[in-house]
């Protein structure tokens, strides 16, 4: 591990890597700021500046530094606006906004910022101890494994991504599957379902679809339905805390750190669930003058959804770099500009490609001490962003989807392919259809297929599923993954059927 | 019927076209040796499309039973919110699409930017237009001097 973290170290501490650290720190935050324009756009919009750099480590370390900061800049939004930029900073306005209307809004900001960075460095402590640990274990598998493992991970994507509405995810997920297997594919070289269509032969391009998914739907919103981006409520000032305010929040931080890194971990449970769980936990184990605190302005009920959407983050590249499966729809951005680097993230990136595995993870540490150090004085600075009438902004924010676009395939007509999808996913996103699971099948479809047909021809058959137990526990738990939400919201109605009638 | 189940009644014709072609179209020009794999090009769509069907019918029958959640934006009220803003914007990507290689990166972007802002409402020219001007040439070198991607800057006819 030491030669490893020396390898990092050394990549990620270049004249380079640390100017695309300290750029994505700084565009994630003020984008991230924008209520209405999530980690995910933000990284759909980069991924073409991050490709065309051609240094996987540097393209990881800039998208890796731009998801930090807009999960930091959703934050600031929250406190100050009450209009959280990201879903995964919405249990931080419970508080946060409460404390700035207080007029403590240079303090809210400071223990966000102080809670964030603790998470995001537990965080990445603990992916240095179970990334390589998990790699080891899954050198031991086969393709009929890595087949189970990634059709459990797309079902547990399903499951937490339609919450209540598990056969829309799956759905999604279906299709997504069903656009990878679009064009010719390197496993059979014949061109599939491209209908004579030249343009089709080569697939649908990754940029372009998440664009579509992400950045174009968000737009729309945001124009259909104005959100507030007026500037914030007055001046920012005093962001110290006290000494017993540090001592209070510290085991919060401690807490969240673990609970928050191992929710990450989870495919499909990201930032959002843990920041949400995280506020739960702390408000159910608070003394019970404190929970009275909560939703007023308590500083407990800020650190600890900051540090948990932190440590989540960090928690959400354990499985995409040891395994290559993405857990939330951003690493599965993160995985298909990896994929356009000819990077194959996976098991074999620690012992192939160690110095971009460990150059990422230092660069997590730089990334956190980066939003620590220079985004809190600057905070009232970078706050202005949000007085940016949205007359500029909407136009700009178009501009960069159809660009990041053209850029990426350097073609025209994905400009109209962008457009065309790009409506149907404000339709199936006005339908209530989760978007994520579709790209993250998207991504995986190729990987899944191959794997599939790997094992389907060394055991001649489908046999393998039942001739290696692993494989088969694997996709025994993909299964009750599915139908599990499924048997507790009927136990769920059953239940209240029975207090409604009075049993 | 609810958007969600007629979005399900075309994802399921779609899973249906996508079987047939799966099923009975796609291995008709297969290669003799090729029949003798046990995997063919059309084995995974065949079981994703059996998956999409088994899906799309759960949400159109209503099989899964979900507690109605309040949407962003409603879209049975959708004349309520700033639809035609959104539309003509939809438009204007497209004419930006179509205009992009034969007006120059420089002049449609330039447009683009304005009119987007204008559609929005604004006015104030002696803004829009040079902010619209700086960032465009500013994107512009970076796209071609910087990340080394060609864009025609100027319109064909002036030998851009």
């Amino acid at each position: 591990m030491l030669e490893g973290l020396l390898i990092g170290l050394q990549t990620a501490f270049s004249l380079q890597n640390l100017l695309m650290v300290i750029g994505g720190c700084l565009i994630g935050t003020f984008i991230g700021m924008l209520p209405g324009l999530g980690p995910m756009s933000i990284i759909a919009i980069m991924i073409p500046v991050a490709i065309s750099m051609g240094d996987p480590s540097a393209a990881l370390i800039l998208l890796a530094g731009v998801y930090y900061g807009a999960i930091f800049g959703g934050s600031t939004s929250s406190i100050l606006l009450n209009a959280p930029g990201v879903a995964g900073t919405v249990a931080s306005s419970f508080d946060g906004y409460p404390m700035a209307k207080q007029g403590k809004a240079g303090k809210a900001l400071t223990i966000a910022a102080i809670a964030s960075f603790a998470g995001g460095t537990i965080g990445a402590i603990l992916l240095m101890i179970f990334a390589p640990m998990l790699s080891r274990v899954a050198l031991a598998f086969h393709s009929a494994e890595y087949f189970a493992l990634m059709v459990v991970g797309l079902s547990a994507i399903a499951a937490f991504a339609g919450t209540g509405q598990v056969a829309k995810a799956m759905m999604m997920t279906v299709l997504g599957l069903i656009m990878a297997t679009v064009g010719e594919g390197a496993l059979f070289n014949l061109p599939r379902f491209t209908m004579g269509i030249m343009d089709l032969q080569s697939g649908f391009g990754f940029i372009t679809l998440a664009m579509a998914m992400f950045a174009l739907p968000e737009a729309l919103f945001l124009v259909l339905k104005p959100k507030d981006i007026g500037s914030g409520e007055g001046e920012i000032k005093d962001l110290r805390i006290t000494r017993t305010e540090a001592r209070a929040i510290a085991p919060v931080i401690g807490r969240q750190s673990i609970q928050g890194f191992f929710i990450g971990v989870l495919p499909g449970a990201g930032a959002t669930i843990a920041s949400f769980l995280g506020y739960a936990v702390e408000r159910n184990i608070a003394p019970k003058h404190e929970q009275e605190e909560f939703g007023k302005g308590a500083i407990k009920g800020l650190a600890a959804p900051e540090t948990a959407n932190n440590a989540a983050c960090t928690g959400s590249f354990v499985p995409l770099l040891t395994l290559g499966i993405p857990g939330s729809g951003t690493t599965a951005i993160l995985l298909g500009a990896l994929i356009a680097l000819n990077v194959s993230p996976g098991p074999r990136l620690m012992v192939d490609e160690p110095q971009i595995f460990w150059a990422v993870i230092m660069s997590m540490f730089i990334g956190n001490l980066v939003l620590l150090i220079l985004n809190l004085p600057l905070i009232p600075y970078i706050a202005k962003v949000l007085s940016v009438p949205r007359n500029f902004l909407i136009p700009f924010i178009l501009f960069f989807t159809l660009m990041g676009a053209y850029i990426g395939q350097n073609n025209a007509t994905e400009l109209l392919i962008l457009v065309g999808f790009g409506v149907c996913a404000t339709a199936l996103k006005f339908a209530d259809y989760p978007l994520a699971p579709l790209l993250i099948g998207f991504i995986l479809g190729g990987l899944l297929e191959d794997n599939f047909s790997r094992s389907m021809q060394l055991y001649d058959g489908m046999s393998f599923i039942w001739e290696r137990p692993m494989t088969l526990g694997l996709l025994v738990i993909a299964v009750v993954l599915i139908l599990l939400p499924s048997f507790r919201a009927r136990r769920a109605r059953a239940r209240a059927a029975g207090v409604a009638d009075g049993d | 019927m609810a958007l969600d189940r007629w979005i399900a009644l075309i994802l399921l014709g779609i899973c249906v076209a996508y079987g047939y072609t799966a099923f009975f179209t796609m291995d008709a020009g297969l290669a003799p040796f090729m029949k003798r794999n046990p995997i063919w090009p059309s084995t995974f769509p065949k079981v994703l499309s059996v998956l999409g069907i088994a899906a799309s019918l759960i949400i159109l029958l209503g099989l899964e039973k979900s507690e109605a959640k309040e949407a962003e934006i409603d879209y049975r009220r959708l004349h309520e919110y700033k639809l035609g803003q959104a539309l003509t914007l939809l438009a204007l990507m497209v004419a930006y699409a179509l205009c992009l290689r034969p007006m120059g990166f420089i002049g449609s972007t330039v447009v683009f930017l304005v009119a987007g802002s204008f559609i929005l409402g604004e006015r104030k020219w002696h803004i829009m237009v040079p902010v619209a001007l700086i960032a465009t040439l500013v994107v512009w070198y970076l796209v071609q001097e910087v990340l080394g991607i060609y864009m025609r800057p100027l319109p064909f006819f002036i030998g851009g």
